[in-house]
């Protein structure tokens, strides 16, 4: 469904993508483990066009996107949460999640999916009117996320949603990760919290200083002794 | 009574400020730059009516709409030929070439209109209104509140209820995040050029009409005294820009009136210093950190 092929990616002298392929198929949950700076949101940020990489391609469903703008990929069928949420503070929650429908004109279309994101996340619905900025962290992420639903995407991309969220919080945002893949949108998920990503994942790549260093499946990775070792922490 | 035929011609003034001041703040709010050329926007406004009506001879109805239709045409040029390229370079690079469009407008004008003031008809058509034997409130004054409120109404149901309005709202907090929506960046600053000069052409229809004459200087001051008041209410803030204007017209009109007009200029920049000093973001500016 997504294929990466050789990317290269540049921040003027810095080369911080040194030629990454991987591959997600439809339905998978996959996962992109690794320390801080070794490429991961970057590696996002170059899919959904936010950045531009030097070379190198990226498919998906067959077409290419290496050179789409930004706000093309959405209608494709690709969402984006980013890190950090970025959420519109100063707009309200209802107001946030039509944004995250832009591309769509169907206003009932709209007001089925609104209701859906609703169903899934009864705590946005009851806040509907705040403004997004006064959220707490974990209900930023649920509005990210839903946002990003917002655009029935058929592939999410997630950039560290467990972030600055207290144990329980985390537990129901990869609870949420399952569910949304089992409604069956592909999920790409980058996390620190790898121990966590291993244990939904259906397949994981471990990253380092821009390159994938070890790939296999979720359960298999789990269990490998180096990636306990430096991921883990056993 | 002329107390209140002051305060009434400093809000007419006023209105006129806010019209221009929310041309610099959309414009810094969405595209993240100063615009110095904008206050020039308005003499191009002023010098379509002028020429539309003394050489072409159509109505002031007509020549409202050609300088409406010229400014805005002139905005979104200016904005693709002069500021896209730059769009991921410094801040001050762009603040410069703003100002070298700001010389190049104000030259042409001289060039083409030589450096004589103009006298500039009024194009207002409604008469002035005697309230009573002490108070007559001129038409160009009425015409001038009533359009800039009816116009500041109109440009706040349309940010907040269309998805236009919406989209600049997204752009102007997180451009990144407002691409990932499936926002188009760049047809969301041009749309924002586009209604700012706009308003500059209504502006300056406004301005002339009010203070008859024109040059190829006519939009720097009021262009300057315009930002200021964009500052004074916060930029990037829309519904600060309309007070800023407000209040730095009445201001202006006032201290004209009651203790020098020689001085009037130094006390609105004065009262700018105080208001910043106290509130650093001005009167509704924005509590959120500028992200990069």
């Amino acid at each position: 469904m997504l294929k990466i092929q050789d990317l290269h990616v540049y921040y003027g002298m810095i080369h911080a993508l040194k030629g990454l392929s991987f591959e997600v198929n439809e339905g998978e949950i996959i996962t992109l483990i690794g320390a801080n700076g070794a490429g991961k949101t970057t590696t996002l940020h170059a899919i959904t066009g936010l950045l531009r990489p030097k070379s190198g391609k990226i498919i998906f469903d067959g077409k290419d996107l290496t050179k789409a703008p930004a706000h093309k990929i959405v209608e494709m069928g690709m969402a984006h949460v980013p890190e950090g949420r970025r959420v519109f503070q100063s707009l309200t929650v209802l107001a946030n999640l039509k944004l995250g429908a832009y591309t769509k004109h169907s206003k009932a279309e709209v007001a089925e999916t609104l209701e859906m994101v609703y169903d899934r996340f009864p705590r946005l619905k009851e806040r509907a009117s705040q403004i997004a900025g006064t959220l707490s962290g974990g209900e930023q992420q649920m509005l990210a996320m839903g946002r990003a639903l917002m655009s029935k995407p058929r592939i999410i991309l997630m950039d560290e949603p467990s972030m600055g969220l207290s144990p329980l919080l985390v537990s129901e945002i990869f609870d949420i990760i399952k569910s949304i893949s089992a409604g069956g949108a592909t999920v790409l998920l980058v996390e620190q919290n790898a121990k966590k990503a291993l244990s939904i994942a259906d397949r994981a790549y471990v990253m380092e200083t821009g390159r994938i260093v070890l790939s296999g499946k979720a359960s298999e990775l789990m269990n490998d002794d180096s990636v306990k070792k430096a991921y883990l922490g056993e | 009574m002329s107390f209140i035929s002051y305060l009434v011609n400093g809000v007419s003034l006023g209105g006129i400020y806010a019209l221009i001041a929310l041309g610099y703040t959309m414009v810094y709010g969405i595209a993240k730059m100063l615009n110095f050329a904008h206050g020039d926007v308005i003499m191009v406004g002023g010098f379509t009516v002028f020429m539309t009506m003394s050489l072409g001879g159509v109505s002031p109805a007509v020549a409202v709409l050609a300088a409406i239709i010229v400014c805005t045409l002139l905005g979104v040029t200016i904005e693709k030929v002069a500021y896209k390229p730059l769009r991921n370079a410094t801040p001050l690079a762009v603040l410069i070439t703003a100002i070298g469009v700001s010389y190049l407008l104000q030259n042409l004008a001289l060039l083409i209109f030589g450096s004589n003031s103009r006298t500039f008809k009024s194009v207002v058509p409604v008469k002035a209104w005697k309230v009573n034997d002490t108070l007559t409130i001129s038409g160009e004054a009425i015409t001038t509140i009533v359009v800039s409120l009816v116009i500041m109404l109109a440009l706040t149901l349309f940010i907040n209820k269309t998805k236009i309005g919406s989209a600049m709202l997204a752009v102007s907090e997180d451009r990144g995040a407002a691409q990932l929506m499936g926002i188009n960046v760049n047809r969301t600053i041009s749309i924002t050029f586009a209604i700012g000069s706009a308003l500059a052409a209504v502006a300056s229809v406004l301005l002339c009409s009010s203070y008859p004459q024109i040059n190829a200087y006519t939009g720097a001051m009021p262009g300057i005294k315009a930002f200021t008041a964009a500052v004074f209410g916060g930029i990037g803030s829309i519904p600060g820009a309309m007070v800023g204007g407000i209040l730095m017209g009445i201001i202006e009109n006032l201290s004209r009136a009651y203790i020098s007009s020689q001085i009037a200029d130094a006390i609105v920049f004065s009262v700018l210093i105080i208001i910043l000093l106290i509130k650093p973001t001005g009167i509704m500016g924005k509590k959120y950190n500028e992200k990069v």
